[in-house]
């Protein structure tokens, strides 16, 4: 009876969607980008492919947070031998990083540009190319004109867009379907061993659409995202200086 | 399929550009002349100077004596190449082999171009009278071999046209000069009254090899046809090439985009039944008023798809300048390479490198914001971390050695390590806080020191001590110290990257 109840909670909710007007992503195969209690914040509970997700960064370290972060997301994406193209002005990413996220930095394909403008026509040309995994683009701003463009280059070829925002002037509204915002976190010691141990993250959902935003703690461990529930977080003890 | 050739006798070559140059020149005796031990020697002389007797290899003193008004101008010795080479390139537009004839001619071999001209009389006709319009006196002939032609259109009726197979009897009445022969022996043949191929066609070839040596032989030969001559084209012809000559000339951005798709169809078929596919396409229009306006593109992998090459080129197209009008399209492929023929596949996988999407992608990219901006890496074999990263050469390039794991490495790498000030325990403690961009960041946690030595063999310099450390705010950061610690301040902190 339980069971049945919530069925149909989970039925009515999916109708609810549709009636909203969301379409989800009919790729034929579900991939699990292992983001774990995060992916409860998505409609259907399935991290949206075929997408257009927006981060947003006001500080080196949490482009570089950023960088890991998506780099984590898009392992599981380019394992069937996907290609991911990287679009910049002044990039900063070194590519034997990737390797610690499981992604062979060789199927990695940089543009570098000089223009904002060029980077811009870049991300949409490599959204419309449906033989790619993913396209990752490094952008200040962007405008909604722009980011619906980029919505309706995806809808057609099903690949993933991720914008990075660097510093940007204005956070106006854009049309991609989430906005983030991943900054560095002090990690575990793990077993009182000396050392910097695993990268983790505070993950916010700022928007979401369709969706619930909210806030999480994500390690990189084992090479796979790992959930820290928000109270461990803080008995971490406030003054350990190790060295090794 | 027997060839046919046309050759082309400037008689007045370097005169008539002269002329062209001075119309007031035209009408009056001129000859050109240049130093030769120690006197001056006419090289040239315009038809007025011909018809008062004065011809090249005089000297001007005797010419003057002929005609006292006689006006004589330097010769440029680099003159004629130039000026043949010029008219060749030109002739392209009537056959892709244009070849010099050194001196005075040009050889033009037309095997199977004629009927775009409405048959060979039209042809040789068009190109007479278009050559004539420029100003320069030209004789021209068409026969099966270059011989034939050459001896025609130096000794024969102007615009002579020789069947295919009647060589031998156009010759017959020739004199022996027209066999292209070496100057002793026009002159013994004279002597000897020997003044038609004819008497020579009659005299066993044993006695004539004898006589006259191997190569009036040969020549003879070359102008029945029994022997085979080939011709050097000015421009080398590309086994991948299309050509689309217009009966009116183009001007508009439409009419060439019509002439490049049909070019494009043309030479992708072509691709496609030998399983090639071009690397790089070259577009040339020839314009009306002589110039050649042309466009490039290139490929990343081999392709015959005519669409993903015309929108390689409609991005290029607006610069082409049609000016007066564009008369001949010629589309070349000077590179290519071998294509296996893309088989149909039950369920398409998510491409990798290869996937034809991808390519034709990276092409367009690279059309528009210019080559050297699209970058893939591999690994190295060198710890120094600037150069632990190498380009890869093509989209396909396989891993030699592996990507190490064993050490950790920044997600973002300063392209230059940034200077830091920093408290560090020595000798071999991280720093306890550094200062960065003015602001201070202690320093809870670290690993390390990674030491990486410079490689002295590519570059001098110190070695690097390598710390990764995480600040109370949780940012990680990529440290190092050059050098070792010692009195002396040789060493320096610096920040090379950031960990996610």
């Amino acid at each position: 009876m339980e069971a049945q109840k919530s069925d149909i909670i989970r039925q009515l909710q999916k109708d609810i969607l549709l009636l909203q007007g969301f379409k989800a992503c009919t790729t034929g195969t579900v991939v699990d980008v292992g983001l774990g209690p995060v992916n409860m914040a998505f409609p259907n509970e399935t991290f949206p492919l075929g997408a257009v997700h927006e981060f947003i960064s006001t500080s080196q370290e949490e482009t570089a947070a950023t960088g890991g972060f998506i780099s984590g997301l898009l392992s599981p994406l380019m394992r069937n031998n996907g290609v991911t193209l990287w679009i910049s002005r002044n990039r900063m990413l070194f590519p034997p990083s990737l390797k610690f996220f499981g992604i062979d930095p060789a199927r990695f394909i940089f543009v570098d540009l000089h223009k904002e403008s060029d980077v811009i026509w870049a991300i949409e040309e490599g959204l419309k190319c449906d033989g790619l995994a993913a396209v990752v683009g490094e952008l200040a701003d962007i405008s909604f004109t722009a980011s619906r463009r980029l919505q309706l280059a995806v809808e057609q070829s099903k690949v993933t867009g991720f914008i990075i925002r660097q510093q940007p002037r204005k956070l106006a509204v854009t049309a991609c379907v989430s906005q983030w915002k991943i900054s560095p976190v002090p990690g575990d010691a793990i077993e009182d061993l000396p050392g910097v141990g695993f990268a983790r993250w505070k993950v916010t959902l700022l928007k979401v659409r369709n969706g619930k935003p909210g806030s999480w703690e994500l390690d990189w461990a084992a090479g796979k995202f790992r959930h820290v529930p928000q109270k461990a977080a803080a008995i971490a003890p406030a003054e350990m200086r190790k060295t090794g | 399929m027997a060839k046919r050739f046309v050759t082309i006798w400037f008689r007045y070559l370097k005169t008539d550009w002269f002329s062209l140059r001075q119309p007031h020149l035209k009408e009056v005796p001129f000859v050109l002349a240049a130093p030769d031990h120690g006197r001056l020697v006419i090289t040239a002389a315009n038809p007025p100077a011909h018809t008062q007797g004065i011809d090249k290899g005089m000297a001007v003193a005797d010419a003057r004596a002929i005609f006292p008004s006689l006006e004589v101008l330097d010769d440029q010795p680099e003159l004629t190449n130039k000026l043949l080479v010029k008219l060749a390139e030109w002739c392209i537009r009537y056959t892709p082999m244009v070849a010099v004839d050194p001196e005075d001619g040009l050889i033009l071999e037309v095997t199977g171009c004629a009927h775009l001209w409405g048959g060979e009389r039209a042809y040789l006709m068009d190109m007479i009278s278009r050559i004539k319009g420029f100003g320069y006196h030209v004789r021209a002939a068409l026969a099966d071999t270059i011989g034939t032609a050459w001896g025609l259109s130096r000794f024969g009726e102007q615009a002579s046209i020789i069947a295919p197979g009647q060589q031998s009897e156009a010759i017959l009445n020739l004199p022996p000069p027209a066999l292209r022969l070496e100057a002793a022996t026009n002159d013994r043949l004279q002597k000897l009254g020997l003044n038609q191929i004819r008497n020579i066609m009659n005299i066993q070839r044993s006695a004539l090899c004898r006589r006259f040596g191997q190569h009036l032989l040969q020549q003879l030969d070359r102008a029945l046809g029994t022997e085979e001559e080939r011709i050097e084209p000015v421009v080398p012809v590309e086994q991948f090439h299309e050509r689309l000559p217009c009966l009116e000339p183009i001007v508009t951005a439409k009419g060439i985009e019509i002439a490049l798709q049909r070019l494009l169809e043309g030479l992708c078929n072509q691709l496609e039944q030998q399983q090639k596919g071009l690397r790089q396409a070259i577009l040339k229009c020839f314009r009306i008023d002589g110039k050649v306006e042309q466009v490039e593109i290139g490929t990343n992998r081999g392709t015959y798809n005519a669409q993903h090459l015309f929108k390689l080129f409609e991005f290029k197209l607006p610069t082409i300048e049609p000016g007066l009008g564009i008369e001949l399209f010629l589309l070349e492929a000077p590179k290519i390479e071998d294509v296996a023929s893309i088989q149909e596949k039950l369920w398409e996988t998510v491409g990798g490198l290869e996937n034809t999407g991808l390519n034709e992608l990276i092409d367009r990219m690279v059309n528009r914001i210019g080559p050297g901006l699209i970058h893939r890496y591999l690994p190295a074999e060198h710890h120094w971390p600037e150069r632990s990263i190498r380009e890869a050469v093509s989209l396909t390039e396989e891993a030699v050695v592996d990507w190490r794991l064993d050490r950790p490495r920044p997600v973002q790498l300063l392209a230059q390590p940034e200077p830091i000030t920093v408290a560090a325990p020595v000798p071999d403690y991280p720093p306890m806080l550094f200062r960065y961009k003015g602001k201070i960041h202690k320093i809870k946690k670290a690993d390390g020191p990674e030491r990486i030595e410079r490689e002295w063999w590519l570059d001098e310099g110190l070695h690097r001590d390598y710390y990764h450390v995480e600040d109370e705010d949780g940012c990680r950061y990529w440290l190092f110290r050059s050098g070792h610690y010692g009195a002396d301040t040789s060493y320096q902190w610096f920040l090379h990257g950031f960990f996610a």
